[in-house]
């Protein structure tokens, strides 16, 4: 199984276990759309890593995947999304819990309030098994301990019994881990999973992920903010800014060879550990708001290298290798050159 | 837990023991005297003065208290200066109906109330948030006299469905004494349900956010589950110290609904008492519902730390 999945990964011609084509929605009235042309595919066994600032829709974009945003006030405009080949319709709600925690499940930026405090972990993670497995609530208990025990929580038969509050943080993440994968998903999505712990605590979170991804097989995709975490974990990287993916890649084409400006001027603001110590770079401006989104390229109104033709919406441009970038004027290494 | 009750019980020493010094002080500021009410027209002194040298009222008012006191912890609050009844006696005759009462309001309120609030909370912002929002409003601002004698001239003088007033004891016919207890429960329990409601979807609507909500969702599970089980449970909280304090004041009767449809119960009873100066039957009635009131809070303390696992250990 595992064999089949690497050689899965290795080779291009694979279905994409998520194949997201095209996603636009918006909230409210509001006429423009939140996420833009949102498109990212992950395979079996691949980590896909969504970075970007916050704000930039790409929790949005894994919570409307998931099913989880209100209907009443996000509005799908666009959705072309293949799930194991097959079509994935986000207006089918019936279909979607049954993908939700059992092919398809989701862990969380906030360990700390992301589970019951009035129901004991065991029970949690049982309940998770049950919701989509005809097992008995024996069966579902065995099943939860065991879980406990392969993320690492010590002694899982004491600690199946006790409640959210008695856990620290670390813990709660593999509780939550524990019941993500308590039905074997094919696709994990793991929203900022180590954001709120501790440095230490965020390495062995990343690393129990990593574990679990290989004996399973599963597809991750990790949205996170932090550049540091995509460098340790990701094999394929997409850059998002103010809701639409400007560019993306394998991982060393994108820390190595970014073509998209905004990802250049992500990758000069990170620190590094060698070479002459420099001022660190800013990206200039703000995020634009839903209200002040500018026509075409939305990266224009900071862009250093904007010019009247970015109004008009930016081509996709490839580099070989599935690395892309939205931009009319990718490649950009000779302007770099020049400048 | 055990020590979580008992010392909970002592926090409501001191409490009870001011509610005693208030109600009782507040007897002694009243305006009127007793003695002269009882004396009749003529307000012969000699029996004026025997009347305060039989209810003790020339002792200092502390030792008054003391007595008082003393013999409210053996179980005796006095006779009556009306009936020459025992006041515990009066109070036993009236406590099974006010009981039942409140009850039978209370499980009105329940059942109205929960389910109305949680419907809103899921269905905000729609219609039947709103239906539920104006009835809730109607149920608070429409006046219990009204509603009562509006259900007495509809159910009970036009349908003849239901007897109009009385009481009739559980335990001598126990369905003809429901019948006759529905409609002053539900005058007493529209308000309270309405209250309850209010108070149910403000609850539900914060739990409804909540990430381990999400979490709940994202297992795949129903969306009955998931708000009839994990928010709801959350929720409860606040609405059963609520209940309970509603409970609470219940007992303490309700003078309206009492007098609309005639039922025997504390609220009847203190209101004569209160007009007939009737003194040792105010002073029972308001402590033991003093004491009830704190009972019903202590109960209301116990299930929030039966429902929290935080406050347990």
């Amino acid at each position: 199984m595992v064999a089949t999945l690497v050689q899965n990964h290795i080779s291009i011609e694979a279905t994409p276990l998520l194949d997201v084509r095209a996603l636009s929605l918006g909230f409210g009235a509001s006429k423009t759309n939140l996420l833009e042309g949102v498109r990212y595919s992950v395979e079996a066994g691949e980590t896909l890593c969504i970075v970007g600032e916050s704000g930039c829709g790409k929790s949005v974009s894994s919570l409307a995947i998931m099913g989880l945003l209100r209907h009443d006030v996000a509005h799908i405009r666009e959705a072309d999304i293949r799930f194991r080949g097959e079509p994935y319709d986000l207006h089918d709600t019936a279909a979607l819990r049954r993908h939700r925690g059992a092919d398809i499940a989701m862990i969380f930026q906030e360990p700390m309030t992301s589970l019951n405090p009035a129901f004991r972990v065991g029970d949690q993670i049982a309940e998770a098994v049950r919701a989509h497995r005809n097992v008995t609530e024996a069966e579902a208990n065995d099943r939860a301990v065991n879980m406990l025990r392969r993320v690492g929580i010590p002694a899982p038969e004491a600690r199946v019994n006790e409640y959210p509050h008695q856990m620290s943080g670390g813990m709660r993440q593999r509780v939550m881990i524990a019941m993500a994968l308590a039905n074997d998903p094919a696709l994990l999505i793991a929203d900022e999973p180590t954001t709120a712990l501790d440095v230490t605590i965020q390495s062995q979170i990343l690393d129990l992920i990593r574990t679990l991804q290989a004996e399973t097989g599963m597809g991750t995709i990790m949205i996170t903010h932090d550049l540091g975490v995509v460098a340790e974990i990701a094999d394929k990287v997409a850059v998002m800014y103010a809701g639409t993916i400007v560019e993306a890649g394998p991982a060393e084409a994108i820390f190595n060879d970014p073509q998209h400006p905004y990802t250049i001027g992500l990758m000069s603001s990170m620190p590094k550990l060698t070479g002459p110590r420099e001022r660190l770079t800013t990206v200039p401006g703000t995020v634009p708001t839903i209200e002040t989104m500018p026509d075409g390229c939305r990266f224009s109104t900071r862009c250093p290298f904007a010019q009247h033709v970015c109004k008009e919406t930016p081509p996709e441009r490839s580099f070989g290798a599935g690395h892309t970038a939205l931009c009319h004027f990718a490649p950009l290494n000779e302007r770099l050159e020049r400048a | 837990m055990l020590s979580f009750i008992l010392r909970r019980i002592l926090i409501a020493i001191p409490t009870v023991i001011l509610i005693s010094i208030f109600v009782f002080a507040l007897q002694k500021l009243l305006p009127g005297d007793p003695v002269l009410a009882m004396a009749g027209e003529e307000r012969d002194p000699a029996t004026i003065e025997f009347l305060r040298e039989k209810y003790r009222l020339n002792d200092p008012i502390p030792v008054q208290y003391f007595t008082w006191v003393g013999n409210a912890l053996t179980g005796d609050l006095g006779i009556s200066l009306r009936t020459n009844q025992p006041v515990t006696e009066l109070m036993a005759e009236k406590l099974p109906v006010t009981l039942q009462l409140a009850t039978m309001a209370m499980i009105f309120a329940l059942v109205i109330g929960i389910p109305a609030g949680i419907l809103s909370a899921v269905k905000k912002g729609t219609v039947t948030d709103y239906v539920a929002n104006v009835v809730a409003l109607s149920g608070l601002s429409i006046p219990n006299f009204w509603l009562g004698i509006m259900l007495i001239l509809l159910v009970s003088v036009k349908w003849q469905l239901l007897p109009a007033s009385g009481y009739v004891p559980f335990d001598e016919d126990p369905v003809r004494s429901i019948q006759v207890m529905i409609m002053p429960a539900f005058v007493l329990g529209t308000a309270l349900a309405a209250t309850l409601m209010r108070h149910t979807r403000s609850a539900m609507l914060t739990v409804l956010t909540s990430d381990y909500v999400r979490t709940a969702r994202a297992k795949g599970l129903s969306e009955r589950r998931v708000i009839l089980k994990h928010a709801f449970r959350n929720a409860l909280t606040p609405i059963v110290t609520l209940s309970a304090l509603l409970f609470g004041e219940l007992i303490a009767g309700a003078v309206l609904t009492e007098q609309i449809f005639t039922v025997p119960g504390f609220g009847k009873l203190v209101v004569d008492a209160v007009f007939n100066r009737d003194y040792a039957v105010v002073q029972g009635i308001v402590l033991v519902t003093a004491v009830g009131f704190i009972v019903m809070n202590l109960l209301a303390d116990v299930a929030y730390v039966l429902l929290n696992p935080r406050l347990r250990s």
